[in-house]
């Protein structure tokens, strides 16, 4: 009876179509060709870009870094192999836009020869600020695709004394399962990953969660924590969005963050599996974060697969070693088919927020003529934020954004579950996205509205001052002919 | 007797009270409609006089006296006519007001000769220079108003559209089907 009263453990969500079977049983392909030239975008993660310290015409080594982090939230970026600097310009960024990004271009060498390694005996001897630094020092970002650099969450974790460290091994999106294999063929260097980031928190214990479509990375996982009375694997149902952080730590804890509040305020951090794995290769071996492993899927590709491949490596080369067919690519996208971005074409590198490179048919894509909404309510009970979808798109298409915005506009995570599930068709995440973007740009324009008010009351004020200033020269310059005239005119008296 | 009386109250009460109402409005008297100048705060400020009004002041007394739609100021754009309108209390459709270009004033360097004349009319104080000296705009600081375009001598101030690049990219408004309108097919459901 009291199990009726309890708050459901999730909310929303979609079961969508899995797709991964194609690439799930085969093993990290290991065998890509190093790629003639890399193109390094020097902003791979969220915060500010970082800054070159190479110049052009500079041999480099693997590992060497390319580019320091500038500011408290950014991280720097490092030669994935040995070549020479070719160029430091603008290049097309893998986002929608494809507009230019700066970028570091690297000619390979073909050595793939690395800079001397700092191999540490036993990091758990180590401060936790200096694992936290050299995580940081090694390029670590988040690996699920938000890209937040994980010192920072190592150091807000520390500081807010949070009590459980929750691994993210949902992968929820279909089609990718790069972090399925990895925790299926790496789970011993993950688990390491995992207790050294507990160090580097200084949390007691860390609950990995797998859903349970994996059962295979769970048992790899399982078996690879069991020493560690510490670390907690469990399964968790299939359900996307599990691996939304609220949704996860609300499933896993029963807590719930509140709105406008971090993770971490309420004792729990989140990490991916991925960047577990990088963790244990930066502290273990002192190898900075070089490259990642790649989904590649969707009906157009011929070898699926997951591959491991150095960040730089232009879309269109691991295209062609997984022999896609450009003829039936009707659409490019990176990341997952919910959440991830479409791409304009191949010419783009693949980053550290690069999960998985998709190239879909047409007949995967959605249909997308809209009809009239029939009042189904299907979008209401499956976001996953508790919003109603279908007013807030009524708001934003007449542009009442305020309307939007109390309706719970910026709660919206643009999980997708919305588009999913209406049968009309009505491209619902596509209008939050289009509004979380205007607000910006209205708050962006108020901002300067209240800033030009400031300018020309300023100037108005100084030509004021300037016309009183003018006016009193002026009257202090007739008091003083007046004054000479009375001079004048009292000599001429005395003469 | 008792009519007498009657004129005399009434009359007192009437005088009285038109003393109270005069004193009234001469102390407690209100300078300008407050809905004015709510409106006017409102409003850029910049006087660009694009909405046909001589100001920003005249065309807030407009809006205020009905005689102006909610959408009439071109650079406040559609997030400006939403404020106004939840001001006013309108309804407002604004899905067919068009978003203002943004444009910025740049200075060709080749052309510039530095007679000053731009950094005199700017509003804002957004372009830099000297007597003879090649003069800049500073980007964040520039309205668009156009003024400096107007007195330069030599064209060398022209407006070009701002930039876009991936810090201010943003998604484009799904394209725009007709749907009903609310409440007309819902009865039959509930």
């Amino acid at each position: 009876m009291l199990s009726l009263f309890k708050k459901p453990r999730f909310r929303g969500g979609v079961h969508a179509e899995e797709h991964k079977t194609a690439t799930a049983a085969l093993p990290i392909a290991s065998d890509f060709p190093l790629p003639k030239k890399l193109y390094i975008p020097l902003q791979q993660h969220v915060g500010k870009p970082a800054e070159p310290v190479i110049m052009v015409g500079e041999k480099v080594l693997k590992g060497q870094l390319l580019a320091y982090s500038q500011g408290l939230i950014s991280a720097p970026v490092h030669a994935p192999s040995s070549g020479i600097i070719v160029d430091v310009n603008d290049y097309p960024a893998p986002h929608p836009s494809a507009l230019p990004i700066r970028t570091i271009v690297l000619e390979t060498d073909g050595k793939d020869e690395w800079m001397a390694t700092q191999v540490i005996d036993d990091p758990f001897q180590l401060n936790p600020e200096e694992i936290s630094f050299r995580v940081g020092a090694a390029g670590i970002v988040g690996l699920g695709g938000a890209a937040f650099p994980t010192a920072v969450k190592l150091n807000m974790g520390r500081e807010n004394h949070v009590d459980t460290l929750i691994i993210n091994g949902s992968e929820c999106e279909p089609y990718l399962c790069c972090d399925d294999r990895l925790m299926q063929e790496r789970a011993g260097d993950i688990i390491d990953g995992v207790r050294l980031m507990l160090h580097g928190m200084e949390t007691e214990q860390a609950v990995v969660a797998i859903e349970d479509n994996k059962p295979q990375a769970y048992l790899a996982m399982l078996a690879a924590a069991e020493p560690y009375a510490q670390i907690n694997v469990i399964q968790i149902p299939t359900r996307y969005p599990m691996g939304w952080d609220r949704q996860l730590i609300r499933y896993v804890t029963g807590k719930e963050v509140p709105v406008g509040c971090r993770s971490s305020e309420v004792g729990v951090t989140i990490h991916n599996v991925g960047t577990a794995y990088a963790v244990h290769k930066a502290i273990r071996l002192g190898q900075p974060l070089l490259g990642r492993v790649v989904t590649v899927a969707g009906g157009a590709v011929k070898r699926p697969m997951n591959v491991e491949v150095p960040f730089g490596t232009l879309i269109s080369e691991l295209f062609d070693f997984c022999e896609v067919d450009k003829e039936q690519t009707a659409r490019i996208i990176m990341g997952g088919p919910m959440m991830g971005d479409s791409l304009p074409h191949t010419g783009l590198p693949t980053v550290k927020a690069t999960s998985g490179i998709l190239a879909l048919t047409k007949s995967e894509l959605k249909n997308t003529e809209e009809q009239p909404c029939i009042r189904c309510a299907g979008c209401v009970s499956v976001c996953p934020a508790g919003l109603r979808p279908l007013d807030m798109a009524n708001n934003i298409r007449i542009n009442q954004l305020d309307a939007a915005v109390d309706l719970g506009l910026k709660d919206c995570i643009s999980c997708g579950c919305c588009s999913y599930i209406c049968p009309s068709n009505i491209p619902l995440v596509q209008f939050f996205k289009y509004a979380s973007g205007e607000v910006i740009a209205r708050q962006q324009a108020q901002h300067k509205s209240e800033q030009t008010k400031r300018l020309i009351d300023a100037r108005n004020a100084r030509m004021e001052r300037i016309a009183q200033q003018q006016r009193e020269d002026e009257l202090a310059r007739i008091a003083a002919k007046a004054e000479r005239e009375r001079l004048k005119a009292e000599q001429e008296a005395l003469v | 007797m008792y009519v007498l009386s009657a004129i005399v109250s009434l009359t007192l009460l009437g005088l009285v009270l038109g003393l109270l109402l005069g004193i009234a409005g001469k102390y407690l008297k209100v300078e300008s409609s407050p809905i004015v100048d709510e409106l006017e705060a409102l409003l850029p400020g910049s006087q660009c006089g694009q909405c046909g009004f001589p100001g920003c002041r005249p065309a807030a007394e407009a809006l205020a006296e009905g005689n102006a739609p909610a959408t009439m100021c071109p650079p406040g754009g559609s997030a400006l006519a939403e404020q106004i309108a939840v001001l006013l209390g309108l309804d407002l459709d604004l899905s067919d007001v068009k978003e203002p270009e943004l444009l910025v004033a740049r200075v060709s360097e080749a052309t510039c000769t530095g007679c000053t004349r731009c950094f005199k009319v700017c509003p804002t104080d957004a372009i830099v220079g000297a007597p003879k000296q090649i003069h800049a705009v500073v980007a964040d600081a520039c309205i668009a108003c156009k003024k400096c375009v107007e007195v330069c001598p030599t064209e060398c101030l022209q407006m070009h559209p701002i930039e876009v690049t991936l810090r201010n990219w943003r998604w484009a408004k799904p394209l725009n089907v007709p749907v009903q309108p609310m409440g007309t097919g819902s009865n039959a459901v509930c």
